[in-house]
């Protein structure tokens, strides 16, 4: 069976000479159909760099990535991913519903379908009395919602999502939480997620990848052996509890080495 | 109050204070024989009648006959004159926006082209019209052109400008991030163009038209005499201005309508802008706009 993605001693600097950043170095991975994989690592590590390479939206200096075993821009072109970045970026003169539906646009689906979908997608975020608003007039966490329903919406194989629940309260969070697990178990999606919360990486994850800065490498690759589905009882398993001392002592690890 | 009323106040206010300190300075003048209060500085304009008519003379000079035993009274003379010009300048407004914002999508797809032709387009707005209308005239007049179809092109001259750099300023604006998310979707250059860059460049786009419309009034009216064109404002204009010994407030009329005329082609304009860009997004353009 062919990786869902596969980073084969994958490079990317940026700059040259001694302004030169190595936002990663060597970087080994591989991505099995349908796993849930978190990056975690400090700020500067090289974790959108990552998504953005098996995105491409950017050509890594060195190795070779493959997505779904084609090139990622193969892959692109097949539209085998959707996106979800660290801001919403939504497109301030679409509404909410026709912002959800921009993929399916681009692709040709015709307009009743895409609505149709696009109001789905937004009972799943639970933003469907907000389908005729405009981004303005929501909140940064709803907004974030907007984008996480766009990413849905045309059903990618692939989720790469950039601290997608950063801006979003506790209470939301955690359902955002549940509600990407359960799609994720519907759809057999494979996800790659970055996130700086320890908790939210073990929760959502089958396994954990820590990363440390400057040069941009993977320090550990941590297994979660909870067990699935994972619910309201996961965060009270003794299990869940050692698995997060586990990362916690990983990325300590990190600042510990001399710089 | 609503925002119109408003608006619509305070522009009369305008209007209101401007005629109150024309009437003013020259009463000034008058009272002190044309220097300062107390003072032997000579004021910068002179005050009588000839220099500075009164409001209610250049007000009065619009009912009468323009010409002696002539049968219309200035103001509508003017107001044909105005309406024959302002119907060039809106072909030219028409054709130099299309061209200008054609040029601003050529600018954004190929920095060759950008490279290439801006430092001309640049320099085309260095020549001063006053010289280049009697060579497009020329050139207009061998090719068979109409006369109101050379005023327009000279109209279209000035009006592409503004547009052009601001369609291109506009295109460029959306944010890395929503160039990238329309990347991520596979979006073709075209739909790149429509869905993302032209949606976004309408912001910058309005502010430039309010520009054109009244380079294109202004086009207009120098284009009509080299034309040849004598039912327009230019030719009233430099009529009047031969006979301003004689009634000066003929001359400050017809300026008045000529401006009234561009007023009303920028409301027009913003009228248009009203429905198609939100008031949200109807920010100054200086301003970065963070994408939401
Ligand atoms: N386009 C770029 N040009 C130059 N340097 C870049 C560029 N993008 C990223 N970098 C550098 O690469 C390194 C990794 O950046 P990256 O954005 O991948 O970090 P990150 O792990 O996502 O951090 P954060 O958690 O703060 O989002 C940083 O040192 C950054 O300065
Ligand atoms: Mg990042």
């Amino acid at each position: 069976m062919t990786s869902t993605i596969s980073l084969d001693n994958v490079s990317m600097v940026f700059g040259s000479g001694i302004d030169a950043v190595k936002a990663l170095e060597s970087i080994d991975l591989d991505v099995q159909p349908g796993e849930f994989v978190s990056l975690i690592g400090p700020s500067g590590c090289g974790k959108s760099t990552m998504l953005r390479v098996i995105g491409d939206l950017i050509s890594p200096s060195a190795g070779t990535p493959q997505v779904n075993g084609k090139s990622p821009h193969q892959a692109r072109l097949d539209r085998d991913y959707g996106m979800v970045f660290q801001s919403a970026t939504l497109l301030d003169w679409r509404t909410v519903l026709e912002n959800v539906a921009l993929p399916l646009e681009i692709m040709g689906i015709d307009r009743p379908e895409r609505d149709a979908v696009g109001r789905k997608m937004l009972e799943l975020v639970q933003l469907d009395g907000f389908a005729s608003h405009y981004p303005w007039q929501l909140s940064g966490g709803m907004q974030q919602r907007v984008s996480i329903a766009r990413a849905l919406s045309f059903q990618p194989s692939i989720l790469l999502m950039d601290e997608p629940f950063g801006a979003l309260d506790e209470m939301t969070r955690e359902r955002m939480q549940m509600e990407l697990l359960r799609i994720w178990e519907e759809t057999e999606t494979t996800v790659l997620f970055v996130t700086h919360s320890i908790a939210e990486a073990v929760f959502l994850s089958t396994r954990v990848i820590v990363m440390s800065p400057r040069p941009g490498r993977i320090v550990d690759r941590i297994d979660v052996d909870l067990p699935q589905p994972r619910g309201f009882d996961t965060r009270e398993h003794q299990r869940f509890f050692e698995l997060i001392t586990r990362v916690r002592e990983a990325l300590r690890a990190i600042e510990d080495e001399p710089a | 109050m609503n925002h119109r009323t408003r608006s619509i106040l305070s522009f009369l206010g305008i209007v209101a204070s401007l005629a109150v300190v024309w009437e003013a300075y020259k009463w000034m003048g008058q009272t002190t024989g044309g220097t300062w209060p107390s003072t032997s500085v000579r004021l910068p304009v002179r005050t009588n009648n000839r220099s500075m008519p009164h409001l209610w003379d250049i007000a009065q000079s619009l009912f009468q006959p323009a010409r002696r035993g002539g049968e219309d009274i200035l103001l509508v003379i003017l107001l044909r004159a105005g309406w024959f010009t302002f119907r060039s300048a809106v072909g030219g407004f028409v054709v130099g926006s299309a061209f200008g914002f054609g040029l601003g999508i050529l600018f954004v797809r190929s920095s060759v082209a950008e490279r290439g032709l801006m430092p001309y387009v640049v320099a085309s707005q260095t020549v001063p019209v006053i010289a280049l209308a009697p060579i497009l005239v020329i050139w207009g007049g061998k090719l068979g052109l109409p006369q109101a179809v050379q005023v327009a092109v000279i109209a279209a001259y000035l009006a592409f400008f503004p547009v052009a750099i601001n369609t291109l300023r506009g295109l460029r604006s959306p944010a890395a991030t929503a160039t990238e998310l329309l990347r991520s979707y596979a979006a073709s250059p075209s739909q790149q163009l429509w869905k993302l860059q032209v949606p976004a460049a309408l912001p910058y786009l309005f502010p430039a038209l309010k520009i054109a419309a009244t380079a294109s009034i202004i086009g207009a009216i120098v284009g009509e005499l080299p034309a040849g064109l004598s039912r327009g404002l230019g030719r009233a204009i430099l009529g009047f201005a031969s006979s301003f010994s004689s009634a000066p407030e003929k001359l400050f009329a017809s300026v008045a309508v000529s401006a009234l005329v561009g007023i009303l082609f920028v409301g027009l304009v913003a009228l248009v802008e009203r429905s198609v860009v939100p008031a949200t997004r109807r920010v100054t353009v200086d301003a970065e706009r963070p994408l939401a």
